[in-house]
């Protein structure tokens, strides 16, 4: 890394030039972004009359409002589906397409499909598909005789939600894992048949550990990405008045500062999820020293 | 159980597993454009195939008051802004960080990883509250001016792939007294061109199929983004029991990406291997 070109005379200029745009960025972008919505989550603030200084006020009342409370809860039992359930996924479907087979092309596109498009048409599907009367889910599980599910009633939502966002993300998933996949060299798979070592075996004792990187990073990017769901939040649970059946802290972010002008609150809400998200990637991070192997 | 028959048996159950997660994938797709096409009498009906078939709905997108052309239009020019600041300012910075030699490289560059990791919502409310200032809010400039300030993802995926292009190629070029900013416009950007276009790819796709940032900036139909009208739509049509209309609305809205998906798939798997591995 010790490697590179000097900028001589003039060139420090276009040096300069260059990396301008990213130094504004991360100091107003980033660093100012941050500073300034720790500044605003202890004031009380409308935007229509000056702030008033409000201390940890907005942070206390945080722990005292059932509605963030709710909220805080909905996130963690996403985020406890969805991870695991992504990860999973796109590793078994890696696995099945990482054998020598026909296809897998056709089969590759379309499994990233989903990936690709925007949440907000999709979810407009699945919409119909979740319909308690007129979906195509209820009149199948009708034809087997079973009875209708409410698939987006507020007991069931958050569960109906995180299926639908794990479509979404095993596409992505899968083409992490295919490239780590990959990279095992075949020999060790040989090696271990000549063994007489099963199929099982195969996978715990060389799959999986040479694919700890990949599953450290998806493991990651998901957690990163649960914390954040919005788009089918809120394109599925919307009800009456802008509220969500199954709320999580993104879209109660959203709604106390757009909706009730609340921005001091919600900048506190920005804060503490940004520290969940940082001390979770620590966490990982920690992990990451003990259990991930790097050849 | 010989080899062979376990071989079989085992490619069997292996397409087995991925047909049924093709069509469990591929389903929504072809609800959305079986609906898209039947009539709206027929929008509840359980058939894939539309009997009769007809192209009513597309034509009521274009005709209604929903001024369907104008959000396309303005998710166009939003998410082409955002590619071209993109490009621009974060193949200058992977640039620097991958060739030039500067006091603080590594620093700043971990830096600069680590706002990867800083969930966007933060930085959300300052910036909408300086912008309302500005009188921009109900405008798209928000929504487009930030990409021409550089970004953590684009600078590493670019940096990643500028470090593989050999050295020697450099000092060549160096020993030809090629300026900085001739090796980057001649030797860095046309070498680097997978990369750009994975880059590109990735933050068209952000860009149009946002969500949050248009609710915020151009909260109000018709002055706003498809995915912001679409679900502005949805309440409207739904409660008038046109889910047909929506559906063909929701068909044309990912369209042009699913067609830059088909034309440019090695790009976007290539993108994603090379933000994923080298690390």
């Amino acid at each position: 890394m010790e490697y590179g070109l000097k900028p001589l005379g003039r060139e420090k200029f276009w040096f300069w030039v260059m990396l301008t745009p990213t130094l504004i960025g991360l100091t107003f972008g980033a660093l100012g972004s941050i500073l300034a919505t720790l500044g605003l989550s202890l004031t009380h603030w409308d935007l229509l009359t000056p702030p008033t200084w409000a201390g940890l006020n907005n942070y206390i009342a945080l722990f005292k409002n059932p509605a963030y409370l709710k909220a805080l809860t909905n996130t963690f039992e996403f985020s406890v589906m969805y991870v695991p359930g992504v990860v999973i996924i796109s590793l078994f479907v890696a696995v099945l397409m990482n054998r020598k087979i026909h296809g897998i092309s056709i089969f590759r596109t379309i499994y990233f499909l989903p990936a690709v498009t925007s949440a907000v048409a999709t979810a407009l599907v699945w919409n119909m598909i979740y319909g308690r009367d007129t979906g195509i889910l209820n009149f199948i599980l009708n034809r087997i005789g079973q009875p209708s599910v409410c698939w987006l009633c507020t007991k069931n939502a958050l569960m109906s939600v995180v299926v639908v966002n794990i479509w979404g993300a095993i596409g992505e998933g899968m083409i992490i894992f295919l490239a780590g996949l990959t990279a095992i060299p075949r020999e060790y798979y040989e090696a271990a048949t000549i063994d007489g070592a099963g199929l099982f075996n195969q996978f715990f004792s060389i799959t999986l550990p040479l694919v700890t990187p990949s599953i450290f990073f998806q493991t990651l990017m998901s957690t990163i990405n649960a914390f954040q769901a919005y788009d089918y939040i809120y394109m599925m649970t919307r009800q009456g008045q802008g509220d969500s059946s199954v709320p999580v802290v993104v879209f109660s972010i959203y709604r106390n500062a757009w909706n009730f002008f609340n921005y001091g609150g919600a900048s506190a809400q920005a804060i503490e999820l940004a520290v969940l998200v940082i001390l979770l990637m620590a966490f990982y991070f920690w992990l990451e020293r003990r259990y991930v192997v790097y050849e | 159980m010989t080899k062979t028959t376990q071989k079989i048996l085992l490619d069997l159950v292996t397409y087995v597993l991925l047909i049924a997660g093709a069509v469990t994938m591929l389903a929504p797709f072809l609800w959305m454009v079986a609906t898209s096409f039947k009539l709206p009498a027929d929008q509840f009906t359980h058939t894939l195939i539309p009997n009769p078939a007809t192209l009513d709905n597309f034509r009521k997108l274009f005709s209604f008051d929903l001024n369907f052309p104008r959000l396309f239009l303005n998710s166009t020019i939003i998410s082409l802004l955002t590619v071209v600041g993109q490009l621009l300012t974060c193949a200058m910075a992977a640039f620097c960080f991958a060739v030039v030699k500067f006091r603080g490289r590594n620093l700043l560059f971990t830096f600069l990883l680590v706002t990867l990791m800083i969930p966007e919502q933060v930085t959300l409310i300052p910036n909408f509250i300086i912008f309302k200032y500005l009188h921009l809010v109900g405008t798209s400039v928000p929504l487009w001016l930030p990409a021409f300030w550089g970004g953590a993802f684009g600078t590493f995926l670019l940096r990643q792939y500028f470090l593989t292009i050999p050295r020697e190629l450099l000092d060549a070029a160096r020993v030809d007294g090629a300026s900085l900013w001739q090796i980057f416009w001649r030797i860095y950007l046309p070498l680097g061109k997978p990369a750009l276009a994975a880059l590109s790819i990735f933050t068209f796709q952000g860009a149009w199929n946002d969500l949050l940032h248009p609710l915020v900036y151009m909260p109000t139909v018709p002055n706003t983004t498809l995915t912001v009208g679409l679900a502005f739509f949805q309440t409207q049509l739904t409660q008038g029991g046109r889910f047909t209309v929506l559906m063909a609305g929701a068909l044309i809205s990912i369209l042009p990406l699913v067609l830059v998906f088909f034309f440019a798939q090695k790009q976007f798997i290539e993108g994603i291997s090379l933000s994923g591995l080298k690390r």
